[in-house]
């Protein structure tokens, strides 16, 4: 019965939770590399490039999908380089 | 020019679905701040205000001697550059020949709490309609590294090398608790910039900054309590940090003095 | 009225925005007339005591800097204190009036009248290659004349324009025909006058920023070039002089200021023994009116220089004459006035 409730309760969830999509955008030319923004990224999305940009920093970038669009690293750029958009997506509907 | 580095939802960046880009009041060229300096962010912040109050006609900004001596550079207002800890004389003058235009000072540590000290007080204690932007990293950026007013004890700069001697030196210079009993002034607080969640308390402070100014009941000065890893020695993530552990035990961030609530 | 109350009479009536000052001996009447006279209420001129001269003259440059007639006062100790803000504002290109009511130095020195910040005033008393229009008065009248004609000279060269007075003239009282009330700028006129201020950006343009700073030293070699080049024309068209008969002189004094009264005394007496004495007197000291005094040197026997001083005005006489006849000065220090008397006495010893 419990476990019942809880299935049930998980897929209400998962039914009535619009899910947000999130992206950004880089001006990766303008990035220092400083990586302050790393550690602001609840969903843990975005890492430093393997490669360099032209001054000669890693550059920000995400590395998986998930972003949620809440702009931390954004607003915590000293350097202004993040773009944020961000998408309701529809309302999930699906039944695990 | 933007780039996608992976293509994660990148269907999902229109201009209807922008939440978040750097204001236009910064100007396009790349910052000359080292990486990771809140110079930048503070600089982003106050241009964001100007921009959402709609005030750029009416906004003229005062740029200090130190790293930010380059903020005209950056920024989009009429900006003045100033001598050495003179910001507030001219934001004083200005202020009182346009009596309903926004007049903002920014300065650095050694601008505001060495060299200019009297400018500072007298501006405080005559209580200009100004507001007052206080990047303090403990340090003199530009100049490579020395002591500053507000260098912490046993702080090591390229001028105390075995680290500030109080003996020799002094206390560090709580100027924003000093001014903060001046009448003169009618919003005093001290924030930070190095993460998002400062970020935005940050923002909210300089936006009601410019709005008090309106009330013509004083200056609001807003500390914004800075990393420097350049003249620290640490990266940026490790001088965040260091100043967390360090500056704001002597530099508590939080709200020194607000308004009567109207 | 007094020398130092027609100056700020004179300031109001020019349609002075600010005034930004401290207290100083000789000239603290400026500041005291300002506050009591109130113009705020006549024309809404701001009048502010700064807590220091740096202070006041950084004021000035803010003010300035937005576009508005902005003026301080001091004496020489204050006025050292504003070198650094007068070699800001001339690197800027700012325009204001700055007034040097001088008195005997050098440090703390005395409160009596001297002409010994002749260096510091035409020469750059400030760091770097600059000049500052600099206008010589020698009567209250002209305390009160020099004002508009300051602030005028200001904005059309966009420079500082310093009056060198002297604690004498400061607080002589004589009668003075003061000139009419000039309208203040709107904000509109100033955004037209002066588009460069800062008055606050309009869509129509981009941000004004005022600076000195360049750091590229091509960038800023160009802009000393520029400021060269404005200098050469303050050169050609603004020097101002008055002479005193020289038509027949065989020696002929140059002085400004108090020592300008006195030469005139010392013509009378001179000729009244038979030595044919005239006097130049520079009203403009930069630009200097060296051409005025070249006039003279295949007529005179020599030029006396009488200044307050040690001897500094002598030196810009010296280079004008070039060595074709003899140059000699003579001046009291400390806060002493030469009398006509010792005047001719020197003549006779040094240049007859």
């Amino acid at each position: 019965m419990y476990i019942f409730i809880v299935i049930y309760m998980h897929t209400v969830k998962n039914r009535i939770m619009a899910k947000v999509l999130g992206h950004i955008e880089v001006e990766i030319e303008k990035c220092k590399g400083c990586v302050i923004c790393i550690d602001t990224c609840p969903p843990n999305v975005i890492g430093m490039s393997d490669d360099f940009n032209g001054k000669g920093y890693h550059y920000m970038e995400l590395i998986a999908d998930g972003c949620i669009g809440c702009a931390n690293c954004a607003v915590v750029c000293p350097d202004g380089v993040i773009t944020v958009y961000k998408k309701k997506a529809k309302k999930m509907v699906e039944v695990k | 020019m933007s780039f996608e580095t992976k293509k994660f939802n990148c269907d999902i960046a229109t201009p209807e679905n922008m939440v978040y880009t750097k204001t236009n009041l910064m100007n396009d060229k790349p910052l000359s701040y080292c990486p990771g300096c809140g110079h930048g962010t503070a600089h982003r912040l106050i241009m964001e205000t100007v921009e959402e109050m709609d005030i750029l006609e009416d906004t003229i900004g005062i740029a200090p001697v130190g790293c930010s001596v380059l903020a005209y550079e950056f920024m989009g207002t009429d900006v003045q550059q100033a001598a050495h800890g003179r910001a507030p004389a001219l934001a004083t003058a200005i202020s009182r020949l346009y009596p309903e235009k926004y007049v903002f000072t920014y300065q650095g540590d050694g601008d505001l709490a060495a060299i200019g000290t009297a400018e500072t007080i007298h501006a405080c204690n005559r209580g200009e309609n100004i507001v007052i932007i206080f990047v303090n990293n403990g340090i003199y950026g530009m100049t490579g590294g020395q002591m500053a007013p507000t260098t912490l004890p046993g702080m090591k700069t390229s001028t105390s090398p075995f680290g500030r001697d109080q003996k020799e030196a002094g206390y560090p210079l709580k100027i924003t608790e000093l001014i903060a009993q001046l009448p003169g002034t009618y919003y005093v607080t001290r924030q930070a910039v190095h993460t998002a969640v400062n970020v935005r308390k940050t923002k909210k402070a300089i936006r009601k900054a410019f709005e008090y100014t309106r009330h013509k009941k004083g200056v609001s000065f807003v500390e914004v309590v800075s990393n420097c890893n350049s003249g620290w020695k640490m990266t940026p993530v490790d001088s965040n940090k260091w100043m967390e552990d360090n500056m704001f035990p002597f530099y508590p961030l939080g709200d020194i003095k607000l308004p009567p609530k109207q | 009225m007094k020398g130092n109350e027609a100056l700020a009479e004179a300031a109001i009536l020019a349609g002075c925005d600010g005034y930004f000052g401290y207290p100083i001996t000789p000239q603290s009447e400026v500041m005291e007339y300002l506050m009591l006279n109130r113009p705020e209420d006549r024309t809404g001129m701001v009048v502010l005591q700064a807590e220091s001269e740096t202070a006041s003259i950084n004021m000035v440059y803010g003010g300035a800097g937005a576009g508005k007639r902005v003026m301080t006062s001091s004496s020489s100790p204050g006025i050292s204190l504003m070198q650094e803000g007068i070699s800001y504002m001339a690197g800027a290109e700012l325009p204001c009036l700055i007034a040097n009511i001088v008195r005997g130095g050098p440090g703390l020195g005395t409160i009596q009248p001297a002409q010994s910040d002749y260096f510091q005033s035409v020469k750059g008393g400030g760091h770097g290659d600059y000049k500052i229009i600099t206008l010589a008065p020698s009567s209250v009248q002209e305390m009160a004349d020099f004002v508009a004609i300051s602030f005028d000279l200001a904005f059309k060269y966009r420079t500082p324009v310093l009056i060198l007075s002297d604690g004498a003239i400061g607080q002589m009282m004589e009668k003075v025909i003061l000139p009419e009330q000039r309208p203040r700028w709107s904000e509109e006129e100033i955004r037209k006058n002066t588009p460069w201020a800062t008055v606050g950006r309009t869509k129509d343009r981009k941000n004004n920023i005022i600076t000195s700073l360049d750091l590229d030293p091509n960038a800023q070699e160009r802009h000393n070039e520029h400021l060269q080049r404005k200098y050469k024309t303050i050169e050609e068209n603004e020097v101002r002089y008055e002479e005193i008969q020289c038509e027949d002189a065989e020696v002929i004094l140059v002085a400004y200021g108090t020592s300008a009264r006195v030469c005139q005394k010392s013509i009378e007496l001179a000729r009244e023994e038979g030595i044919k004495l005239g006097l130049i007197r520079p009203i403009s000291l930069f630009p200097y009116p060296s051409a005025a005094i070249q006039k003279y040197t295949d007529q005179v026997k020599g030029f006396l220089s009488v200044e307050m001083s040690a001897g500094q005005m002598v030196e810009d006489v010296r280079l004008a004459v070039n060595g074709k006849v003899k140059v000699e000065h003579y001046g009291r220090m400390g806060g002493m006035v030469p009398s006509p008397e010792d005047i001719v006495e020197v003549i006779k010893e040094r240049i007859l």
